[in-house]
């Protein structure tokens, strides 16, 4: 790989706590990532994995804790800096979420003129640049619903990447494909890989994970169990539920 | 007791109490009218032989095509032209009724559509009669189901019933006209009669909302506005 | 005595002239009643609570009172009263698009609250104020779910613009209603006047599926 590390962290994150009612979802989660670094969340549903991401965007308001973008704290209650820094976030869904009413073209622009206030000629350039490189030119005029599982979640790909993010939080960007269309996702996140993408993945694809990711997060309870890179993790973890986790899931999906 | 005041208590309230009371007897026979209108329009267009269905297909259409008030003024108005008199009173209840049968027997019609037919054959499977099959499944499933529009279009009767006013049946609108036009107090006077409206539409959809809780079942639930 | 249908003949045209008095009426208040209920239905959805229960009084006052009241109220009472000098259209106007606005509130707020919550959060997630979001995600797609309603709320106003004929406003039954009582020809002009407006809704129905088949999304239902 040609990615450059440097040794300053992008992004951290520091004891995010988060309740739903008097349940607690998240319990104190850190996390930090460097430039370029792949990281990889997994651990059984209903872990806080997405709430985790969620909350690392604010779409989901934590309770506690801190979040820094290149050193500097979020404040999360002032409305513009908030806007700002979702724009150097990138989110890729489960469910996509492509907003129905635009086309692919229009989903990926949108962000580029009422975000960025770009002119709409540049944007629209801009935009079909992104579309293209996730190898999708050819269905840029079509709605979300003339599309299949997988160019959606290339299309949110492309949505989210038009902006320069900093890092990308993806959440099980996957599991709601059916399994032939899963390969082409793939193959667009590791071509991000490749590009030097900072990332946040949750996913359930053990395989995907162990080939891309720098480092693997056990989640459960919404605390983080174990952390370290993947053959340490996924074939020789330290903690006794960690092992039995991956032993199970590596029986399911395979090395 | 003097001044504003006593102009609506002396004054205004009794004849106001005599209005509502009009109303309510204009509200309720229609009302009941118009729901078995409506039951009978509805069932006919589901499951009647063409010779019933068209008429009411017709009927429907006639009477949720003309406005309440052109009907009611071909009740009052037109009518006697061909020799029929109806009384202010019954012109209205007439109005009232075969107008709000033709909306009810819309909710009716599409309850029954959506009774699937695997029920009716289940029905069947189980040795029903024809009798049966309506009083044990079709019925119940249906009101359940047509309660929500029929409970709205009954809130609609209630403040459509102040059209009779406009063929000269003196019921809550027409005292409140009446006295506002001979004092001038118009402001006053429609403001007590809108709240009286309300108290009713009010309470009415309490009523029919309590009436809906108490017959709400899994799969048959209701998302009031 | 003039045949039932020798005073149809005649009348026509001064029937038809009422017709564009309704349909002034008709969109008039419609217009009125999406301009006011947007906006209400935007803050009975995202508001704070204070605001949301301004909206649900407005509401619940503008669909409990009968429109033959409001007229009444308003032209005879509040707006004299106020020093306002309204003709009888402009209140006619002003009461129908008031219930409008409530009644399209409500049909805006449905369709706002059946659009996917993931619609909001990718507009957030893209770095959109909610404002943004809701004037370029949430609510081109309301709209387009809210055309439907429209269609009814169209029909239902339509019918209830006969009841302005109450405070003297020159539209279609108050045309019928002055031709029948000079020529005794009730029942016709009735009838001819009915199934004008049944017309009407039919066409103003027509027009707006029409809309409703073109402004829809591909693909989606
Ligand atoms: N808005 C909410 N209100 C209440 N509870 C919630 C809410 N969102 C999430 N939860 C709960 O939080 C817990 C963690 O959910 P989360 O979606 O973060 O798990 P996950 O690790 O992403 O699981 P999965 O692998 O199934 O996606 C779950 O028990 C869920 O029911
Ligand atoms: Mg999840």
């Amino acid at each position: 790989m040609t990615t450059a590390t440097d040794s300053a962290p992008v992004l951290t994150v520091e004891g995010i706590r988060k309740s739903f009612g008097n349940k607690e979802i998240l319990g104190g989660v850190d996390l930090s990532i460097r430039r370029g670094e792949i990281k990889v969340l997994i651990g059984p549903s209903g872990a806080g994995k997405s709430t985790l991401l969620q909350s690392i965007n604010f779409l989901v308001m934590p309770d506690a804790g801190r979040i820094c973008l290149e050193g500097r704290p979020v404040d999360p209650s002032d409305r513009k800096g908030l806007c700002l820094y979702r724009q150097q976030v990138g989110m890729i869904f489960q469910e996509f979420n492509l907003f129905d009413h635009l086309t692919a073209l229009g989903n990926v622009e949108i962000g580029l003129v009422r975000v960025k206030k770009m002119k709409r000629s540049q944007a629209r350039e801009r935009a079909m640049a992104e579309l293209e490189r996730v190898g999708l030119g050819v269905h840029a005029h079509k709605y979300p619903a003339e599309l299949s599982g997988g160019q959606k979640q290339r299309v949110s790909i492309a949505r989210a990447l038009a902006l320069d993010p900093k890092v990308m939080l993806l959440d099980e960007p996957t599991s709601a494909l059916d399994p032939e269309l899963i390969g082409e996702v793939h193959a667009v996140i590791r071509d991000l890989g490749a590009a030097g993408m900072t990332m946040i993945m949750a996913t359930h694809q053990i395989g995907f994970a162990r080939a891309l990711a720098d480092e693997i997060i056990f989640m459960e309870n919404g605390v983080v169990i174990e952390q370290g890179p993947p053959d340490k993790i996924l074939d020789d973890a330290d903690c006794e539920r960690t092992r039995e986790f991956c032993t199970k899931i590596t029986e399911l999906g395979g090395r | 007791m003097t001044g504003e005041l006593g102009f609506i208590v002396n004054d205004l309230m009794p004849a106001l109490m005599r209005g509502l009371w009009m109303s309510i007897r204009l509200i309720v026979p229609s009302a009941v009218l118009g729901f078995f209108l409506g039951v009978l329009a509805g069932s006919c267009r589901v499951y009647g032989v063409r010779a019933l269905r068209w008429p009411a297909d017709l009927y429907v259409a006639l009477f949720r095509g003309f406005p309440l008030l052109v009907q009611l003024y071909i009740w009052y108005f037109g009518l006697p032209r061909i020799g029929i008199y109806l009384s202010p009173y019954v012109a209205s209840v007439v109005g009232f009724s075969l107008c709000s049968g033709a909306y009810h027997s819309e909710y009716i019609r599409g309850a029954l559509l959506s009774i699937k037919k695997g029920q009716l054959q289940a029905a069947q499977a189980v040795g029903m009669t024809r009798l049966q099959t309506i009083l044990y499944v079709i019925l119940p499933q249906a009101v359940r189901r047509a309660l929500p529009g029929c409970g709205n279009e009954i809130i609609y009767l209630i403040k459509y019933s102040s059209l009779a006013y406009m063929v000269t049946c003196i019921e809550l609108t027409g005292e409140g006209k009446i006295i506002a036009s001979a004092t001038f107090k118009y402001t006053e006077v429609f403001a007590v009669v809108g709240v009286i409206y309300l108290a009713l539409v009010s309470v009415a959809s309490w009523a029919l909302g309590k009436i809906e809780d108490r017959l709400t079942i899994p799969g048959f639930e209701y998302h009031r506005a | 005595m003039s045949t039932p249908f020798s005073v149809l003949q005649q009348s026509l045209p001064y029937l038809l002239q009422g017709v564009w008095v309704t349909l002034v009426v008709v969109l008039g208040s419609l217009s009125l009643g999406l301009l006011v209920g947007l906006p209400l239905a935007v803050g009975q959805v995202y508001g704070p609570r204070p605001l949301k229960r301004i909206i649900g009084l407005y509401v619940w006052f503008f669909r409990g009172i009968p429109l033959l009241v409001l007229l009444f109220l308003f032209y005879f009472g509040l707006f004299p009263f106020l020093h306002l000098d309204f003709s009888a259209f402009t209140v006619a106007i002003i009461v129908l698009g008031s219930i409008s606005s409530a009644y399209q509130s409500q049909i805006l707020r449905g369709a706002i609250l059946s659009i996917p919550e993931g619609q909001m959060k990718a507009a957030r997630a893209i770095g959109m104020s909610d404002a943004q979001a809701i004037v370029h995600i949430i609510l081109p797609q309301a709209l387009r779910l809210a055309i439907p309603g429209w269609s009814n709320e169209y029909s239902v106003l339509l019918k209830d613009s006969a009841v302005t004929y109450a405070l003297g406003v020159a539209e279609l039954m108050a045309r019928a209603h002055h031709v029948a009582s000079r020529t005794y020809q009730h029942l016709v002009l009735y009838l001819c006047a009915g199934f004008i407006f049944m017309i009407l809704t039919f066409l103003g129905t027509r027009a707006l599926n029409a809309l409703h088949r073109k402004v829809k999304l591909k693909g989606y239902s």
